[in-house]
């Protein structure tokens, strides 16, 4: 025998390109919306393990300092300015503080790096502290250098990887003709530190000629500390500005919610696109059966027969749409990652876009539901087609 | 079931209404058919035997008069059954071919003959199918397409596709417009045949003089009225 879901399958597989089309569209819905649904979910996660992973909530710099290495490196490594080292005891006898580390950020134009020569970022860093702050950056060989004066480094992952060296090879700091033995190598933590040199804060004092001074203050603070407190504490230090992570979190989210605003309309317009296509795909189909429609209800079909029959219609382009959409989403998540990476003015190293299996749901239902409401009126209106309407537009 | 199930019409009317023109289709026609009749409906185009049969299927209302199916009033005094009430009558009682064959084109033969147990099956029909269609002899074109049969056979799985619920009534509206003349002759015999199958009752509307001829009473309509008298249509000379 052959039964209502046969029936609904067939009738659509009449205008195939049609059917085909409708299912491009709603295809095309779903992707957007699973993709933005994903980014929005990955990217706030991303930022906020990129911000756990410093080490440190709250940074302080020299007012005017780049307090990023992306930063110093749009700069052409130039900007740079420079806090007394003093200043990181006179925090570190701050109340709220757990922990302070002292930093040294610098870049050097290397010729022999890359085909063109390129900036290389040196990140002179306390032995005794930073390692104790940063517990996020693991070893793939070696270890951290102890003494603040020794002539060792350790190399991020991809630091490492484009000067080819291991632990006990030598390196050469361009521009001054030093040399330091590698001491330890990271694992790839995805995050800015994969392209740093870390030096013992001594030696690059030394080496870059730049004694008891510093770029950069990362301040640990207690877990139970009013951290708006302190910060309006730090703001009254003289020539100092305050980097709260919190902060640049907020900045950075709100930056990005203009994007999101923006690429949300498109993806609901995209969606009403694709209901508009449905309403019409459905109608038209209902127009151009009424006739047919009416020989159904001759034979037997009650009007909420034909009811379920184009719904059902509408539910299949939906879901079938819904499924592809969601599974090219699922399959492009990467490219839509890099995209994204293009668009946006800042973006964390993690994973941008994140799509789980409650998305993939939580979309594919909404499709269904889309579908389920664009069938409705079609359906209603071959539902009241009257037998008569088949017989009488055939006289004329 | 009824085994004797009768068509009474009394003043059948149905009034169109174009702008402020009034058209009378059907005009106080008054006929009864009995079970197992073969029964053609003739005349001029426009006539209003399409209208009529309409009402007599109970596709449509009339405006005014009475309708009864053995003695159950379906339609009196232009009072309407709802819509749901009258799917009910006709899917009991009437099996409907058309001109057009409206066949789904991407059902085979067989599939387009079944169609209509997706929405109302009577108990025990589907045993009947195969004999149905061995007796239209579509039955080995069972899994072509509609595009793959010619004319006079998708007729007969329309037909086939009208008689799968055991209807006591069938009825064709110029079931042969749109065939030539031996597919019609053959449609003709065919509902012949049907008619003496179990009893079935034929209407059938037709131009055609061929099967006007076949049926055992012809009924001539001109402006919406039965015409009697002496030029009257007289079924064993065809009248069209
Ligand atoms: N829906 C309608 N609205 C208005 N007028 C109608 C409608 N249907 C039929 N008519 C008119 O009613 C009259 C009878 O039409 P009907 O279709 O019953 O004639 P017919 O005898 O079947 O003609 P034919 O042999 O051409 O099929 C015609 O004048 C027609 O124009
Ligand atoms: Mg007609």
């Amino acid at each position: 025998m052959i039964n209502i879901f046969q029936v609904a399958y067939k009738n659509l597989l009449r205008k195939r390109s049609r059917s085909g089309l409708t299912i491009v569209g709603i295809a095309l819905a779903a992707w957007v919306l699973v993709s933005l649904l994903g980014f929005n979910q990955g990217y706030e996660a991303s930022l906020n393990s990129d911000i756990d992973n410093l080490g440190f909530q709250v940074l302080v710099t020299a007012k005017g300092c780049p307090y990023e290495a992306a930063t110093l490196m749009l700069k052409g490594g130039t900007g740079l300015r420079y806090l007394p080292a003093a200043i990181a005891d006179s925090i570190a006898g701050q109340p709220e503080v757990d922990a302070v580390t002292p930093m040294l950020m610098q870049a050097v134009f290397d010729p022999n790096k890359g085909e063109s020569g390129s900036l290389s970022a040196f990140l002179g860093v306390d032995a005794a502290t930073f390692p104790g702050m940063k517990t996020v950056l693991e070893f793939k060989q070696g270890r951290w250098f102890t003494d603040n004066d020794a002539l060792e480094a350790v190399m991020g992952y991809e630091a490492a990887e484009l000067e080819s060296r291991e632990v006990g090879d030598k390196y050469l700091i361009p521009e001054n003709e030093v040399e330091v033995t590698v001491v330890g190598v990271l694992k790839r933590s995805g995050t800015q530190d994969d392209g740093t040199i870390f030096l013992p804060i001594g030696t690059v004092q030394k080496v870059f000629d730049r004694p008891g001074e510093l770029t950069g203050i990362g301040i640990k603070v207690r877990k139970d500390a009013d951290i708006a407190a302190f910060e309006e504490r730090m703001y009254q230090l003289p020539d100092v500005q305050v980097v709260s992570l919190a902060q640049v979190k907020q900045t950075i989210m709100s930056l990005v919610s203009t994007a999101k605003v923006m690429v949300f309309s498109i993806a609901l317009i995209a969606i009403l696109i694709a209901v508009v296509g449905v309403i019409n795909t459905i109608l038209m189909s209902v127009m151009e059966r009424l006739q047919e429609i009416g020989i159904l209800k001759s034979m037997g079909a009650m009007a909420s027969d034909i009811f379920q029959l184009i719904w059902l219609e509408t539910l299949m382009l939906c879901v079938t749409g819904g499924a592809i959409g969601t599974a090219l989403a699922v399959a492009t998540a990467k490219i839509t990652e890099l995209l994204i990476r293009r668009l946006l003015p800042y973006t964390p190293t993690g994973g941008l876009v994140r799509i789980d299996p409650p998305l993939v749901l939580l979309t594919f239902g909404v499709v269904t539901a889309i579908g389920l409401l664009a069938g409705v009126y079609p359906s209603w209106r071959a539902g009241r087609v009257r037998p008569i309407e088949a017989i009488r537009s055939e006289t004329e | 079931m009824n085994n004797q199930l009768s068509i009474k019409a009394e003043g059948l009317t149905k009034v169109y209404r174009r702008g402020s023109e009034e058209i009378r289709a059907v005009d106080g026609v008054s006929l009864e058919i009995n079970q197992g009749e073969f029964v053609s409906f003739v005349g001029p185009s426009g006539s209003g035997k399409t209208t009529l049969v309409n009402i007599l299927g109970c596709l449509d209302n009339p405006t005014a008069g009475k309708l009864e199916l053995s003695g159950r009033s379906v339609f009196d005094q232009g009072q309407a059954q709802g819509e749901a009430e009258l799917t009910r009558v006709r899917r009991e009682t009437f099996g409907y071919v058309f001109q057009k064959f409206y066949l789904i084109p991407t059902l085979t033969v067989y599939e387009n003959v079944v169609l209509p147990f997706t929405f109302y099956r009577k108990p025990g029909a589907e045993k009947g199918v195969d004999e149905i269609l061995k007796m239209l002899g579509i039955d080995n074109r069972k899994h072509h397409l509609p595009g793959q049969i010619s004319g006079g056979e998708m007729q007969r799985v329309a037909i086939a596709r009208a008689l799968v619920n055991k209807p006591r009534i069938l009825l064709a509206d110029e079931p042969t417009g749109n065939l030539d003349t031996r597919r019609s002759s053959e449609i003709g015999v065919l509902l012949g045949e049907l008619n003496k199958w179990e009893g079935l009752t034929v209407i059938v509307v037709t131009h055609n003089v061929d099967l006007a001829k076949m049926a055992h009473r012809a009924i001539e309509l001109r402006d919406g009225r039965i015409h009697t008298g002496p030029d009257a249509c007289q079924p064993e000379q065809g009248c069209a």
